[in-house]
C-alpha cells in the first residue's frame, strides 16, 4: 500500500471533514432536526458565563457612562476634583442602579396594565454568535414555563418569538432576522400585511397593494392573525413607502430598540389573546375565525 | 511528527507552540465575547472573533490538519450558539476551510508582520463570507447577496482588530 504524502493526508482529512458536515446539513434539512444535543451542551456550557457577564458588564457600563457624563461639569481645583471624582463614581453606580430600577419599573407597569396576558420578565444574557442569524438568549427557559413559539415583547413593542428552549435558557428570533415576522396591520387604515425582517435594522411590510394609501410615520401594530401576539401591540412606524410591481415596498422602523435589549417580556401563552382595547375585556373576540380553540401546546 | 515542517520544505519558518490550554481558553473566550458583547455595543456584532482566533492559530501552528480541525471545532460551536435558524455546519464548513488555508499559507510565508496579518485577515474574512454565501445558496437554497459595501467595511474592521489581537495572542506563545 502506497503511503500518502503529508500534504495529501491533510487534503484527504479536509475533504472528509467537509463531506461530513455537508451530510450533517443534509440530515438537518431532511429531518428538520437541528442537532439539539450539541446545542444543549454548548448553550449549557456558555450560558452561566454569559449570565455572570451580562449582569457584571451592565453595572460597570452604567457606572462608566455616568462617570463620563458628569466629568465635564467639574471645575474645581485638583484636590476637590479628586474628591469629587470619588463621589461621582459612587453616584454613577447608584444612577446605574436607578436606571435599571426605572427599566424594571417600566416592565412591571406594562405587566400590571396587561394583567390579562400572562407574561414573564426575562433578562437578555447573550446574542447570536455570528451575523448569520439575529437571535438573543434569555435567562429563563423551560423551568419557568417558556415554550417554543411564544411571543417576546418590551413595553415599546414586539421583539420576536421563542425559537428554542432549554432548561434555564431560551433563544429568541428577533423580528429583524430574515426568518422573523409578525402578523401586523396599519393602525389608521387597518390594512393587514405580514411584517418581516431582512437581516437589517429596518423591517418590511409585505402584500400591501399599490392602490392602498400608506403614509410615512403611520403606526404599525400587531393584528393578532399570527396566533402568537395579542392585537394592538406596537410593531413600528412606517419609515418609507415606494410603489412596487404589484405591492408597495414598505419599510418599517421597529418600535422596540432591537439593538439594545436588556429586559424583555415573554408572553406565556400560545393562544391568541386580546389586549384590553374594549370596555369589557371579557367581550373581546378572537381576531382569527376559530381562534377561540387554542392550538396544541408545543411540548418536547 | 510535525507535518508543517514536512510540507513547506523550508525549515526556517518557525512553528509556534502555545502554553497549555491557551488555544482552548482563547477559543472559548472569543465565543463568549462574541455572544455577549453586542448586547451592550451593537456595533461589535461586525467583529467575528472566532474567525480571528481560527486564522491566528492556523497561521501560527502551521499544520493544516490541526488548523482545519480547530476551524471545524470553532465553527460548530459558533453554529450551536447562533440559534436554530443556523444549521450546524454553516460556520463549521467555512471555518474548516479557513483553518486549512491559514495553516497552509502560514507554512509557506512569514506571517508575523502586522501588514501581512492585516492583508491576510482581510482576504480570509472575504473568503469566509463567500463560503457562507455559497453554502447558503447551494446547500440550503437560501437567497443571499454575494457582495455589499458592508462586507468590505466589516473585513477592514476585522483586519484592523486582528493586528492588535494577534499581538495580544502572541504573548500566549511558549518562548
Amino acid at each position: 500500500m502506497v503511503a500518502l504524502p503529508s500534504r495529501h493526508k491533510s487534503l484527504v482529512l479536509l475533504a472528509g471533514v467537509i463531506v461530513l458536515q455537508v451530510l450533517m446539513l443534509a440530515v438537518q434539512i431532511k429531518r428538520d432536526s437541528q442537532g439539539r444535543l450539541i446545542r444543549v451542551w454548548t448553550v449549557g456550557a456558555v450560558s452561566p458565563f454569559e449570565r455572570a457577564g451580562a449582569s457584571t458588564f451592565g453595572s460597570v457600563r452604567d457606572a462608566w457612562r455616568h462617570y463620563f457624563a458628569l466629568q465635564n461639569t467639574t471645575k474645581d481645583n485638583e484636590q476637590l476634583r479628586r474628591e469629587n471624582d470619588t463621589l461621582k463614581l459612587q453616584l454613577s453606580q447608584l444612577q446605574g442602579k436607578a436606571a435599571e430600577a426605572d427599566r424594571l419599573a417600566a416592565v412591571l407597569n406594562f405587566r400590571q396594565s396587561h394583567a390579562e396576558v400572562p407574561m414573564i420578565a426575562a433578562r437578555v444574557i447573550g446574542v447570536s454568535a455570528g451575523t448569520a442569524s439575529m437571535t438573543i438568549q434569555l435567562d429563563r427557559g423551560e423551568r419557568d414555563g417558556i415554550r417554543k413559539d411564544m411571543g417576546v415583547i418590551t413595553p415599546d413593542g414586539v421583539v420576536g418569538k421563542v425559537v428554542e428552549t432549554y432548561r434555564n435558557e431560551a433563544q429568541v428570533l428577533l423580528l429583524t432576522d430574515k426568518d422573523g415576522g409578525v402578523g401586523a396591520m396599519l393602525a389608521v387604515s387597518r390594512i393587514h400585511g405580514p411584517v418581516g425582517g431582512q437581516g437589517e435594522p429596518l423591517l418590511v411590510m409585505k402584500y400591501v397593494a399599490n392602490d392602498d394609501e400608506v403614509s410615512p410615520g403611520e403606526r404599525v401594530i400587531t393584528s393578532g392573525m399570527d396566533r402568537i401576539f395579542p392585537r394592538d401591540i406596537p410593531v413600528g412606524t412606517v419609515a418609507d413607502v415606494k410603489p412596487g410591481n404589484t405591492f408597495k415596498q414598505i419599510r418599517i422602523k421597529p418600535a422596540a430598540n432591537l439593538e439594545r435589549l436588556e429586559e424583555v417580556l415573554v408572553l406565556k401563552t400560545l393562544r391568541p389573546l386580546e389586549t384590553k382595547t374594549e370596555e369589557n375585556p371579557a367581550d373581546a373576540k378572537p381576531s382569527v375565525p376559530g381562534a377561540a380553540t387554542p392550538p396544541p401546546v408545543v411540548r418536547r | 511528527m510535525n507535518d508543517a515542517f514536512d510540507i513547506r520544505g523550508e525549515s526556517h519558518i518557525e512553528v509556534h507552540k502555545f502554553r497549555a490550554g491557551a488555544i482552548i481558553i482563547a477559543t472559548l473566550l472569543a465565543l463568549l465575547i462574541q455572544s455577549s458583547f453586542p448586547i451592550h455595543f451593537a456595533k461589535a456584532a461586525v467583529l467575528d472573533l472566532p474567525l480571528l482566533v481560527t486564522i491566528y492559530f492556523g497561521l501560527s501552528r502551521r499544520n493544516p490538519s490541526t488548523g482545519l480541525l480547530l476551524g471545524m471545532f470553532i465553527g460548530l460551536l459558533q453554529d450551536s450558539l447562533s440559534g436554530p435558524t443556523v444549521p450546524l455546519g454553516l460556520y463549521g464548513i467555512a471555518k474548516t476551510i479557513i483553518g486549512y488555508l491559514a495553516s497552509s499559507i502560514g507554512a509557506r510565508l512569514d506571517t508575523e508582520h502586522p501588514a501581512a496579518r492585516f492583508a491576510l485577515t482581510f482576504a480570509f474574512f472575504i473568503t469566509h463570507q463567500g463560503l457562507i454565501v455559497i453554502t447558503r445558496r447551494m446547500l440550503l437554497a437560501q437567497p443571499e447577496p454575494w457582495f455589499n459595501m458592508h462586507l468590505i467595511v466589516a473585513a477592514l474592521v476585522n483586519a484592523l482588530v486582528a493586528v492588535f489581537l494577534f499581538l495580544l495572542l502572541d504573548r500566549l506563545r511558549k518562548n
